[in-house]
């Protein structure tokens, strides 16, 4: 069962205070505001509660429900990626154990969880599927502050359902073109220059995190 | 963090979001990231649509063992802790760089191409090629055009061409219609690393005969 909640306006920081229990009902801290429905909505603040948890506790319950929600869809992400099945199956598991071991790297403020479980899942593509290295960027010095801001990890998360909703509202064209991009379908040659996506936001908060962390590295 | 003004494109930082990139395209595309915030900050908004469609992706059935045999991989095992922050050297080079090369700009394990001109070749997958290029003050580069596309990132130094001027951390993306000639500027070598997706094909006649002895 997947439990859809509905976030309004600055809510969202009590939603992320929000913690499932074992039987899925949401418990919230902080009252009322937070609207429960039914449907799959993925992009609900609770992974990266679930992550900190792995993190902090390693808690395997934390783990079973990210594992319950989201090695289904990269093994599915990786079929339509062109994996045999079997072999899609091995590796959203050594994905999953990817997050696992990584949590410490997760960063709310950078990146959705959903985002970030998506880089792991695509590297992982790269190095079974195209049998390749993936040069990464030199990642940033950690400032003192270890913990991501709390209002950044926040707005990044409103920005990434906005995000959600935006490419939803795509024409259906346009988004199975972005699909086949992202499913190893279409080459950066095919790719075109104007992208359709609206990045402008998102782009200038991923920013902000960037600049706070070299502030804090001064 | 020197002032940048040629970024990557939205086409090739999708890509490299998307994991389609060849591998000497990507090291250029990672060069330019680790010295450019811009660019770091679009390449993860680029990742946050890779979010999106894996939440979309049709979830397919696991096979009832699967968390089971994940927990045996983790082998209970705690998460790594993130290694503390070490402010390190400056160097010439990014850290993705440095992987290829075993090391900074000292490293390096320059051939001569003649006029100055050294370069080195590092090792990428086939579909495209890299190498660094150290380029004297005032020395052109050979003139060429090309049949793909080149991605060029200044590590030192600064280059002119037809274009514009390119200075460290400056990122050129040459593409078929583009016949330049770049210039270094006077004064200290510029060092350069650039990624092909097709042979260079040089306009004079020595260069060409050069090609297949030097692997251009
Ligand atoms: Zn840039």
């Amino acid at each position: 069962m997947n439990i859809q909640m509905n976030i309004v306006g600055k809510t969202g920081a009590q939603a992320a205070l929000g913690s499932y229990s074992a039987n899925h009902s949401l418990c919230v801290r902080v009252p009322g505001k937070v609207q429960l429905t039914e449907k799959d909505q993925s992009a609900s603040p609770q992974w990266a509660t679930e992550i900190l948890a792995i993190r902090d506790r390693q808690d395997q319950v934390a783990f079973a429900r990210l594992f319950q929600h989201f090695a289904p869809r990269i093994k599915g992400f990786l079929i339509k990626s062109g994996s045999p099945a079997d072999v899609a199956e091995d590796c959203a598991q050594e994905v999953m154990a990817t997050v696992w071991r990584k949590a410490a790297l997760f960063d709310p403020s950078r990146a959705s969880a959903s985002t970030w479980i998506f880089t792991i899942a695509r590297n992982k593509r790269i190095d079974v599927v195209r049998r390749e290295r993936r040069p990464e960027p030199e990642d940033l010095p950690w400032g003192p502050e270890a913990e991501a801001d709390q209002e950044d990890a926040l707005a990044l998360e409103q920005e990434t359902e906005r995000l959600s909703k935006a490419i939803s509202a795509l024409p259906e064209k346009q988004r199975a073109l972005i699909q086949r991009a992202y499913y190893g379908d279409l080459s950066h040659r095919e790719l075109a220059e104007e992208t359709g996506l609206p990045l402008g936001t998102i782009k200038s908060r991923i920013r902000l995190a960037l600049d706070r962390l070299r502030h804090e590295m001064k | 963090m020197s002032q940048i003004n040629h970024h990557l494109t939205d086409a090739l930082l999708m890509a490299y979001s998307a994991g389609t990139l060849p591998e000497a395209f990507s090291l250029v595309v990672a060069t330019h990231i680790s010295m450019c915030d811009e660019c770091r900050a679009q390449a993860g908004s680029f990742d946050s649509v890779g979010g999106q469609i894996l939440d979309d992706a049709t979830s397919e059935a696991i096979s009832d063992d699967a968390l089971a045999a994940t927990l045996r991989l983790i082998g209970g095992a705690a998460p790594e802790p993130r290694a503390p922050s070490t402010r390190r050297a400056p160097s010439t080079f990014p850290l993705p760089l440095q992987d290829y090369v075993g090391g900074d700009v000292d490293a390096v394990r320059w051939k001569r191409l003649g006029g100055g001109v050294r370069q080195m070749i590092l090792p990428s997958s086939s579909e495209a090629s890299v190498r660094l290029l150290y380029i004297p003050g005032g020395a052109a580069v050979p003139d060429h055009g090309h049949r793909g596309t080149e991605l060029t990132i200044v590590l030192q130094g600064a280059f002119r061409d037809e274009t514009d001027r390119f200075g460290v951390g400056d990122i050129e993306v040459a593409t078929e219609d583009l016949e330049h000639k770049p210039v270094a500027e006077p004064g200290v070598a510029c060092i350069c690393l650039a990624a092909t997706d097709a042979p260079l094909k040089f306009n004079s006649v020595i260069p060409r005969m050069l090609q297949p002895l030097f692997k251009i």
